[in-house]
């Protein structure tokens, strides 16, 4: 909303500086977002006739202007669509500072030749003025200008640009802001006189107006003007409208226009010959009626869009968009005015149903005050008389089904205190709710009965009169303090804290984190699918897509860390190592999807080959598995891993992580067909875990165990075993001699140094006891039973 | 007697000529020059020796026993220099590339929530998440959202293709983290103090300054005489720990349905100082959080008294966070991963 300061001071004595006003307006929730001071910088424009207007002899879309200056006449190049020979318009000299209109930036105007023809200066559009944002076509001034003077003289201003909240539409108005200021610094609000002269003839003898759905228009209202009389508004009108970034067109669209910005309520006007049977009906359409509205557009409408119709048929559609048929034209001997409150809801409705969206449709949609529309009705009608617009008729129809009680809200010292931390007197209380307008009664002691004023919406409970003494009062004079209650017991999500734990871990192992987006397309999901169509549970689907790419909610993590490898392959990266901890949606029946926390991480093969050492291996099966080994010790967690069966995953090289019966996670080797439908290059391998089970198995406190107090000993033993047998299976059999505290394998080996079907396992074997410090014969016998029991169970012998 | 010391000097010499290592040289002290070495009991016997011979023999031992010493130091020194030379023929060139080790990094939207959740819970708040595709309930009635609120609209919100039999489609992607504040409330009497990160979601064309999926934190207190005092104590205080302590804060009137009164913090722009500049809009302030009293009908709605209790609530952007501090000028690089980007934080 721009509000010039001058159109302020009319209700308001404003004695504070512009910057101080704007601290004061923005602190009380009024963002002053802007304050543009309008003909600081104009000493370099001045006010024009157009003398003539010629075909540029170069260009089809321009024209060559002749201005007169009052002293001089200079010839500028112009490309304006409306430009008229006899318009008053603000010219700028070379050298002048404007708003560059296609970029926004203030410039010095500079000399130009345009396709041939030299360009002595610049006819200005709002936008070049840092008016207003129009940029079409060229500003057209009030005739009374005078030519040769400054524009400054006529036009320059303090501008505020404020940002209004959803639930202050009351200050999409000047009126509005200039309450505001009022109370906020102490001065009385001056409102406008509405009285006016009317004629003998009564407005009720000329229209009736019938409400068919009160609940989408609670009131209307609506005079009449005879013998109209178009002609230009006056200079003071239209220097408001231009400095509110509106343009002046004919006497009764500017009043409209004009009461519009002062108090907030859209008016429309109509041809009062036009509306059949002398009637006005506020009714919801008929499926599919229609009408052509002001924009030549036939229109058809649902049973939800609310119409304004006569007698007859439709002739506007409520609060969005007049009719063509009942337009004011330069015939039109008398206008019907409208004055009326629509519903939010219909309204926002309407204009989303029509695709239609009007100054007038987006202050219904921030709702506003029924009582509005009678002030507003007297406000225009009164206008027009003032302007000589026509003969007023006698009364205002009003129609007013939506009326309601007025009822108090209370409000009591403890209130006050105890939602913001301030003392205030009842006195001061009252004080701060009466400068903005509310009715005060104190029928007992100790307790306010405040009333809203009838141009507010927004105050409802004690909660509201707060925040109104708190404006006042200022939110700066709000004291600090630190949460003096209780702490609360229980001890929070301790999920966000292992999840951490577990980012850590991985970012310690060179892994990148990654957050990906929770919606796909079917395509992607299928991608993961050795069938045509998906696997598992169909995933959630959005109602209302944003696109193709976006509609369905993923039921895996996998296929947005791939996507992010082959991205990023694109880019050549390479030795990528990702992971994600995200959550994935599997859908229920009556319920919300179930959200399981999943962590992938997915790892490439590809190493750097431009190191001047020995060169690091490329990642493989076992990198993968060492990962999630070093990640779930890290948690506390040993689990099993068994040939797995997962889609996305080379079945002879994959696994599923198991503890206690429990499938907890995967890993492995990416399927080749997985690959290929990501568009991967190289082997990839990819685990992923279930975020809330390890947790659930890691929330357990690990258990202590005595650090061994004597020295171990070392045998290493080189088995030769069928080549089906599992290190595995050799592993649990080697623990189930309790002297042996660690396994580990250090050579594997199949080939033409051993028989055929065999291999060739070598183990170093730790010994160690508890209670004493062992001595190389009694480990010498104790391997000779592991050997024996090897060899009866596997059949292993010793390899020399 | 003399003798016996005559054979300790020539065996010492010897042995001294065939050490190589420290750990040798430390032996060969030890041995003849420690206290249990054969010149320490020769002197401490010296009472057995006759008188007439006790003084001379007492010289040769004690001279002897320097001559050795000295033995000792320049064998050390001769074994250092030996040390220094072959370290010298050991150089190498430190300038070449050390092994390419890969590491790996926290993603900047982690990072941020991870020290906002860490600043609030050092002030008392615990964490607690909600579900990211809700119930229209959670996300807009319980918070004092009116039914017809633009919210709600289909080009604003992300619904999901679910239906009641009553034909209404009450599920859809969190618009905010405020539903965790109705789920907390329901659940747990106050006190209450609670911090909530997460993900939430928008129907939104993307661009340089907004992206359809992005993180919020979300928190809020209630228990009895809380006021908004204490909202302002609370939030200048993270404030100043989140981006230091000589940031000046404003305070100021805002609106959102599920307060009231309402709040809006921001800070003083610390690219111009206050000024004015491309970063705060010309304005001098950056906002940072919306916030304010949690509003009676909200309370109520959970079943809260709140004649008897009361509380504050707030929430904020997070990539706004990292977006101010490095000065990324494009939301959308967040969630594209691109590694290139990911790298430098
Ligand atoms: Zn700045």
């Amino acid at each position: 909303m721009k509000v010039p300061l001058s159109w302020l001071k009319e209700y308001v004595d404003v004695d504070t500086s512009s910057e101080e006003l704007a601290q004061k307006l923005t602190s009380a929730g009024l963002e002053v977002a802007d304050i543009k001071v309008t003909g600081g910088s104009w000493d370099k424009i001045y006010i024009g006739q157009v003398l003539a207007v010629n075909p540029h002899p170069n260009a089809d879309r321009l024209s060559l202007a002749t201005v007169d200056l009052g002293t001089r006449q200079l010839t500028v190049v112009c490309g304006a669509p409306n430009l008229t020979t006899g318009d008053k318009v603000a010219f700028a000299l070379t050298g002048a500072t404007l708003v560059n209109g296609h970029t926004g930036k203030v410039e010095e105007l500079k000399p130009a030749r345009i396709r041939g023809v030299t360009s002595e200066g610049m006819i200005c559009s709002e936008k070049e003025l840092g008016i207003a944002d129009n940029h079409e076509g060229i500003l057209v001034l009030p005739q009374e200008y005078e030519i040769g003077k400054l524009l400054s003289d006529y036009l320059g201003d303090v501008i505020f640009d404020i940002e209004v909240t959803p639930n202050r539409a009351d200050c999409l108005s000047v009126m509005g802001i200039a309450r505001e200021i009022a109370a906020l610094t102490g001065k009385p609000f001056k409102m406008p006189d509405l009285s006016y002269q009317e004629s003998e003839k009564t407005v009720e003898s000329m229209v009736s107006v019938e409400i068919q759905a009160p609940d989408l228009c609670p009131r209307y209202c609506a005079t009449a003007i005879e013998d109209i009389k178009l002609g230009p508004s006056p200079k003071w009108m239209q220097d408001r409208l231009i400095a509110c970034g509106m343009r002046p067109i004919v006497n009764i669209v500017d009043v409209t226009n004009y009461v519009m910005l002062e108090f907030g309520q859209p008016l429309h006007s109509f041809d009062y010959s036009q509306i059949k049977g002398k009637k006005i009906i506020v009714r919801r359409a008929s499926e599919g009626e229609t009408m052509y509205t002001l924009d030549e557009q036939e229109r058809k409408f649902t049973s939800d869009i609310l119409l304004i119709a006569d007698a007859e048929r439709p002739v506007a559609v409520a609060g969005i968009m007049g009719g063509l048929a009942t337009e004011v034209r330069d015939y039109t001997r008398t206008i019907l005015l409208e004055s009326a409150n629509f519903s939010q809801a219909a309204i926002h409705k309407g204009a989303l149903a029509l695709k239609l969206s009007s100054e007038a449709s987006s202050r219904y949609e921030k709702g506003l005050n029924p009582e509005l529309t009678y002030y507003a009705a007297k406000r225009a009608t009164q206008l027009m008389a003032r302007l000589g617009a026509g003969t007023v008729a006698k009364g205002i129809v009003d129609c007013y089904p939506g009326r309601t009680e007025k009822r108090p809200v209370s409000i009591a010292r403890r209130d006050v205190k105890r939602l913001l931390g301030l003392d205030l007197s009842l006195t001061e209380i009252e004080k701060c709710l009466r400068s903005l307008g509310l009715e005060c009664e104190k029928p007992e002691t100790g307790v306010i009965y405040a009333f809203k004023p009838w141009w507010r919406n927004d105050i409802n409970c004690t909660a509201d009169l707060v925040e109104e003494v708190a404006r006042v009062t200022g939110y700066d004079n709000i004291p600090l303090s630190m949460l003096s209650s209780s702490l609360p017991t229980g001890q929070g999500s301790r999920l966000f804290a292992f999840r951490q734990q577990l980012r850590e871990v991985m970012v310690a192992m060179g892994f990148q984190e990654i957050i990906t987006y929770p919606l796909t397309s079917l395509e992607v999901l299928k991608k993961l699918s050795a069938k045509s169509e998906i696997d598992g549970v169909a995933p959630l689907k959005l109602e209302n897509s944003m696109s193709r790419e976006l509609e369905y909610l993923r039921n895996n993590i996998r296929m947005g860390v791939l996507s992010v490898m082959a991205r990023n392959q694109r880019n050549r990266e390479i030795h990528i190592r990702l992971f994600e901890i995200s959550k994935v949606f599997i859908p229920r029946t009556r319920d919300l999807p179930k959200e399981s926390e999943i962590l992938c991480g997915l790892i490439d093969s590809v190493v750097p080959d431009i190191y001047w050492q020995v060169k690091p291996k490329p990642a493989d099966f076992y990198f993968a598995k060492g990962v999630v080994q070093a990640l779930l010790a890290r948690c506390g967690i040993y689990a099993d891993y068994l040939p797995g069966e997962d889609m996305s995953l080379n079945p002879s090289r994959s696994a599923d992580i198991i503890y206690n019966k429990m499938k907890i996670g995967v890993v492995g080797e990416i399927h080749p067909r997985v690959l290929a439908n990501f568009d991967i290059s190289e082997k990839a391998f990819m685990f992923e875990l279930d975020v809330d089970k390890l947790f659930t198995i890691a929330g357990k406190q690990p258990v202590y165990k005595a650090v061994p107090r004597y020295p171990s000993l070392a045998r290493d033993i080189a088995l030769l075993v069928d080549a089906e047998v599992t290190y595995d299976k050799i592993v649990t059999a080697l623990k189930k001699f309790n002297i042996i505290s660690e396994v580990r394998l250090f050579d594997l080996y199949e080939g033409k140094q051993v028989p055929e079907g065999k291999k060739s396992m070598a183990f170093r074997l730790i010994y160690q006891a508890g209670d004493r410090t062992l001595k190389d014969e009694e480990v010498d016998g104790i391997q000779k039973q592991i050997l024996a029991f090897l060899s009866k169970e596997f059949g292993a012998t010793l390899r020399s | 007697m003399l003798d016996q010391i005559e054979e300790v000097v020539s065996q010492a010499n010897a042995e001294l000529q065939n050490i190589s290592s420290f750990e040798e040289l430390e032996a060969w002290r030890i041995r003849y020059l420690g206290r249990k070495s054969k010149l320490t009991s020769i002197l401490r016997s010296l009472g057995d020796v006759p008188i007439s011979q006790r003084k001379m023999v007492g010289a040769r031992a004690n001279q002897v026993r320097s001559i050795l010493e000295e033995s000792y130091s320049s064998r050390k020194a001769t074994m250092e220099s030996n040390v220094a030379v072959s370290l010298e023929h050991d150089k190498i060139d430190v300038s070449l590339p050390g092994e390419p080790f890969q590491i790996g990094r926290i993603h900047p939207t982690t990072r941020a929530i991870n020290e906002i959740c860490g600043i609030f819970s050092s002030m008392g708040f615990q964490v607690a998440e909600g579900p990211e595709v809700e119930w229209e309930y959670y996300n807009f009635d319980a918070l004092n959202m009116p039914p017809d609120h633009p919210a709600r609209d289909g080009f604003a919100t992300l619904w999901v293709d679910y239906h009641t039999p009553t034909g209404t489609r009450p599920m859809l992607m969190r618009t905010h983290t405020s539903p965790v504040q109705i789920r907390s409330m329901e659940k747990t009497k106050p006190p209450i103090r609670i911090i909530s990160p997460g993900r939430v979601y928008r129907y939104e064309a993307t661009d340089a300054t907004h992206e359809w999926m992005f993180s919020q934190v979300e928190g809020f207190a209630v228990d009895t005489n809380i006021t908004m005092a204490d909202l302002k104590g609370i939030l200048f205080e993270f404030v100043r720990r989140l981006f230091g302590q000589d940031r000046k804060c404003r305070f100021r009137c805002d609106y959102f349905p599920f307060v009231e009164p309402g709040v809006e913090i921001a800070i003083d722009c610390f690219m111009c100082g206050g000024k004015g500049c491309r970063l705060c809009q010309n304005s001098g302030w950056i906002e940072i959080l919306g916030a304010g009293m949690v509003h009676p009908d909200v309370l109520r709605g959970c079943g809260i008294d709140p004649e008897v209790y009361s509380g504050f609530a707030f929430g904020m952007g997070v990539e706004r966070i990292p977006i101010l501090r490095y000065g990324i000028d494009d939301i959308r690089l967040f969630y594209s991963n691109d590694l290139k980007f990911l790298n430098q934080f």
